[in-house]
């Protein structure tokens, strides 16, 4: 009889505890980011605007974006590291296109044209002209965004097939 | 038994409460407007209005009545529709306070009788003849002097009946309907329109589209309020200030629920009716279909509660009497 | 210092029974914590309130990340982007609206109980009055969270209630303003409100449920007879296992059970409010925005402070106020005013049976008239019944003197 009675407070409290996983789901989605947010989350540039050794900067939720064209000295550097893959092609111009973050703590380097590289004042981490981590304390190069190639534009925030290549290859990590 | 004798008790004190604060009380508070099942025939403007205004309502109406029986031929009215082409046009500037508004789709959202008496008399047709002198005072009165044949007007509101009468969208129908005077914001859409999609400047942080966009919409709203008298409020979520039979009399004949406002009729038939109230609902009470959804669950759940806890103190209370 | 064992486990039972006394606290404040058998289910008000203040709470809170205290943007962040946008956020607003509309018909049944029943009198005074400042507190904090929302009727809400501060005749301005901030109602009242709806009274209504709970404690909770009995005495017998001989149940498990059963029943009705029936605590003026403009055609309070509003409305603007006031404290002054040493349900009370339904029935009448036009009969409806109010209170020292020992 006692059995019983435990039995019932529990299968009551049981019951219970599957409401609550409900309600905490409810409040998980409460904690979402929002649609508008979400949609946001898509930048397009074009390439045709930026200049070789020039750094420029964007903005793709939120983040900064860094694209720098590559000059014929960076392109046969990046050969020779065998970091072309890092780099997108658009006709015949080659472009870094990154996460202007750095991958150690999320500072935003610095760019030095001089030296064709990239400083993280932060913690003293380098980056060459392909955003190809040299100097520690960064575990690898600035992240690639997802991006769609259309004509000369590119859609940050849409996975082209380019990209997913880059996935595929450990090119960069999904961000 | 004494407990549900005192439920009831209880339970009945609560419903007269209740009758008492919401259906008794706002039966009391607004005045009851008969619908008229968007018929426009003119009798309830007639009715209403002044001694001397009455007989010319009776004898516009009639003439409307006569023109209804014409049978209109839609290649005609074709021919006579350009004249309506030249203002009731994509990118239409804005007219005497007003920019005249597409009509795409007027076949199917307006009424037979509505357009016929609007190309005959605008003010006239839309109730709001106490604004102006004449009609030709009114935005679109240069019309009854392009087309004022019997038959032309016949003509026209066939080939718009025949031709202008495809599928419509909620939020087509609103743009076309309402859309001209009223924003909603909730649905981005401004008396121009959906707001297009800008972005800032990343070196200065401003965004100079948006900026003149603005700007425009500005100059639309200050012309409207200038003509109307005051801005048309943004109907993001009138679906929920105002009960759903209020909306449906006021849109059918706006001076029954306000006497004296500026707002013309604007003569939807049953479907141009069920479609803008079906956008007015997707941006006013856009959680109905999640809650439709969810209700019955969490209802489930709280009933199978109940018995699990009714049963736990069956077993508690067993040995205490 | 207290013995502590050296060997106990950490957060084993011994040695959190050393470090908290968790025993003794189980058997304190649940299984035996003793509450009298001869009870119905209107002793699970109090328990449902305390659900439904809890329901409040953690609704608000999600309602709180999104919610925009600025006159510009509170609106639309409360009817776009928490009703649209916000991942579940119209059930948070529905449950939180629905809440605080429901909270206020259990009050006004546990209030009604303790009156039928007499739980107010004889050592549970301070039960009451405690009770009265709950009631007090929630109803400042239903105000304060009206204004949020910033449609019309918090606008003019607003307005009308802090213009009370006035004083009538005394033309206290500097002190509504004061309380505004402003002129008018604008972004400091917005801010100001918003902080007391959120901090400040949520904080005082706690430490008020806690004080309201430790008053019941030692004069117990009362039956439904009104019966005094040795508690200790029906405790020892429950012990012992004679559980039909003894008067008292231990709150856990056993009150708890049918305690949470009421629950249930509750719960399927709030919910279904929640869900299919929500327009009676969302009024629908409200979902205009505010306009300092332009007055709404007819404004009211929730229901819940329609019976005191009509108390002010059919008097001149300084009887009113006075009227108003003294409404709302009299019912703190209930224990001092019945003067019957008799603690037993109004029905075996002679006359305040009669008081007992005629206050009830009054009260309901000022509801009524409080929400409709102040207009021709409703007005003198209104007028008689606020009357009434005041003669009922008049009369409850005088029949409860003469009224006959049990």
């Amino acid at each position: 009889m006692s059995n019983r009675r435990d039995f019932m407070g529990m299968a009551l409290g049981g019951f219970t505890a599957l409401g609550g996983i409900g309600a905490l789901y409810a409040m998980k989605r409460t904690w979402d980011p929002l649609p508008s947010v979400k949609s946001a989350g898509f930048t397009t540039i074009d390439l045709k605007d930026y200049k070789e050794n020039v750094l420029a900067t964007e903005k793709w939720r939120g983040k900064p974006v860094f694209v720098l064209k590559q000059t014929k000295e960076m392109i046969e550097k990046a050969k020779k590291n065998g970091e072309l893959k890092r780099l997108i092609k658009v006709n015949d111009d080659y472009y870094m296109v990154a996460v202007g973050l750095c991958t150690h703590l999320g500072c935003i380097p610095g760019y030095n044209p001089a030296d064709e590289s990239f400083l993280c004042a932060c913690h003293g981490g380098m980056y060459d002209s392909t955003a190809m981590v040299t100097k520690a304390p960064p575990p690898r190069g600035l992240d690639i965004p997802p991006f769609k190639i259309d004509g000369t534009k590119l859609v940050l925030g849409e996975t082209g097939p380019e990209y997913e290549k880059m996935l595929a290859d450990g090119t960069t990590m999904k961000v | 038994m004494k407990e549900l004798k005192i439920f009831g008790i209880v339970a009945a004190f609560t419903l007269i409460l209740y009758w008492g604060v919401e259906p008794f009380a706002h039966s009391q508070m607004h005045k009851h407007v008969e619908g008229h099942n968007l018929v426009y025939d003119g009798k309830a403007d007639i009715e209403e209005a002044s001694k001397d205004k009455k007989e010319a309502k009776k004898k516009f109406w009639a003439e409307v009545k006569e023109i209804a029986k014409l049978k209109g031929d839609p290649v005609a009215g074709e021919a006579t529709y350009a004249m309506c082409a030249g203002c009731h046009m994509e990118g239409a500037a804005n007219m005497g306070g007003v920019t005249p508004p597409s009509l795409d789709h007027a076949g199917a959202i307006y009424d037979k009788n509505f357009l016929i008496a609007l190309i005959k008399n605008p003010a006239m047709a839309t109730n709001v003849d106490h604004k102006y002198k004449d009609t030709s005072t009114h935005p679109m009165g240069s019309i009854s002097s392009m087309v004022s044949a019997p038959q032309d007007i016949a003509n026209v509101v066939a080939y718009l009946k025949a031709k202008k009468a495809g599928e419509v969208t909620p939020k087509e129908a609103y743009i076309e309907a309402c859309g001209r005077c009223h924003a909603n914001r909730y649905g981005k859409l401004t008396q121009l329109g959906e707001i297009p999609k800008t972005k800032s400047n990343i070196k200065t942080g401003q965004d100079i589209e948006k900026m003149k966009y603005d700007q425009k919409v500005a100059e639309e709203q200050a012309a409207l309020a200038d003509y109307l008298g005051k801005l048309p409020p943004d109907l993001s979520i009138i679906y929920r200030a105002r009960s759903e039979h209020f909306l449906h009399t006021f849109v059918e004949n706006p001076q029954s629920q306000l006497a004296g406002t500026a707002m013309p009729r604007t003569g939807l038939d049953h479907e141009g009716m069920e479609k803008v109230m079906a956008y007015l609902e997707e941006t006013g009470d856009p959680s109905k279909p999640a809650r439709d959804a969810l209700g019955p669950y969490v209802l489930i759940f709280f009933v199978i509660f109940t018995i699990l806890a009714y049963l736990w103190k069956k077993s508690q209370w067993k040995d205490l009497h | 210092m207290a013995h502590f064992d050296e060997n106990a486990k950490p957060f084993s039972h011994q040695w959190l029974n050393e470090r908290l006394a968790i025993d003794t606290l189980q058997r304190v404040l649940s299984t035996e914590y003793w509450i009298p058998k001869n009870i119905n289910f209107l002793w699970a008000m109090g328990m449902v309130l305390a659900a439904t203040f809890g329901i409040l709470l953690i609704s608000g809170i999600f309602l709180l990340m999104y919610y925009q205290p600025n006159t510009n943007l509170a609106f639309d962040s409360v009817n776009y982007t928490i009703m649209t946008e916000v991942g579940y956020g119209w059930l948070w607003r529905h449950i939180h609206g629905v809440g605080a509309s429901v909270v206020f018909l259990i009050i006004y049944i546990h209030m009604f109980t303790g009156i039928y029943y007499g739980s107010y009198k004889r050592g549970r005074e301070l039960i009451w009055i405690s009770g009265m400042l709950l009631f007090v507190l929630f109803s400042a904090e239903a105000f304060s969270g009206y204004m949020l929302p910033w449609g019309q009727m918090s606008y003019w809400a607003g307005m009308v209630i802090t213009n009370l501060f006035s004083g009538g005749s005394l033309h206290a301005d500097g002190l509504v303003e004061w309380i505004r901030g402003d002129y008018v109602p604008a972004q400091a009242f917005l801010g100001r409100f918003f902080m007391l709806h959120v901090l400040l009274l949520p904080l005082v209504i706690i430490g008020a449920i806690v004080f309201h709970f430790g008053t019941l404690r030692i004069p117990h909770v009362n039956n439904q007879d009104g019966e005094e009995f040795d508690f200790d005495e029906a405790a020892r017998l429950y012990k012992e296992g004679k559980k039909k001989e003894s008067k008292v149940i231990p709150f856990n498990p056993v009150f708890l059970s049918k305690d949470v059963f009421v629950m249930g029943i509750y719960f399927i009705f709030f919910f279904y409010l929640v869900f299919y029936h929500f327009e009676f605590a969302m009024d629908p003026v409200n979902f205009d925005p505010a306009d300092g403009l332009k007055t709404p055609a007819h404004i009211y309070p929730e229901w819940y402070f329609l019976w005191s509003y009509e108390i002010l409305r059919p008097f001149s603007t300084n009887v009113g106020l006075i009227a108003f006031a003294i409404a709302q404290v009299i019912f703190f002054l209930l224990p001092f005013l019945d003067r019957s040493p008799n603690v037993a349900p109004a029905s075996r009370r002679g006359k305040f049976k009669f008081w007992f339904w005629a206050m009830l029935i009054d009260m309901i009448v000022l509801t009524f008239m409080g929400k409709l036009p102040p207009e021709g009969a409703w007005s003198t409806i209104g007028l008689i019944a606020a009357l009434v109010f005041f003669a009922l209170w008049i009369a409850l020292p005088i029949i409860t003197k003469s009224e006959k020992k049990l």
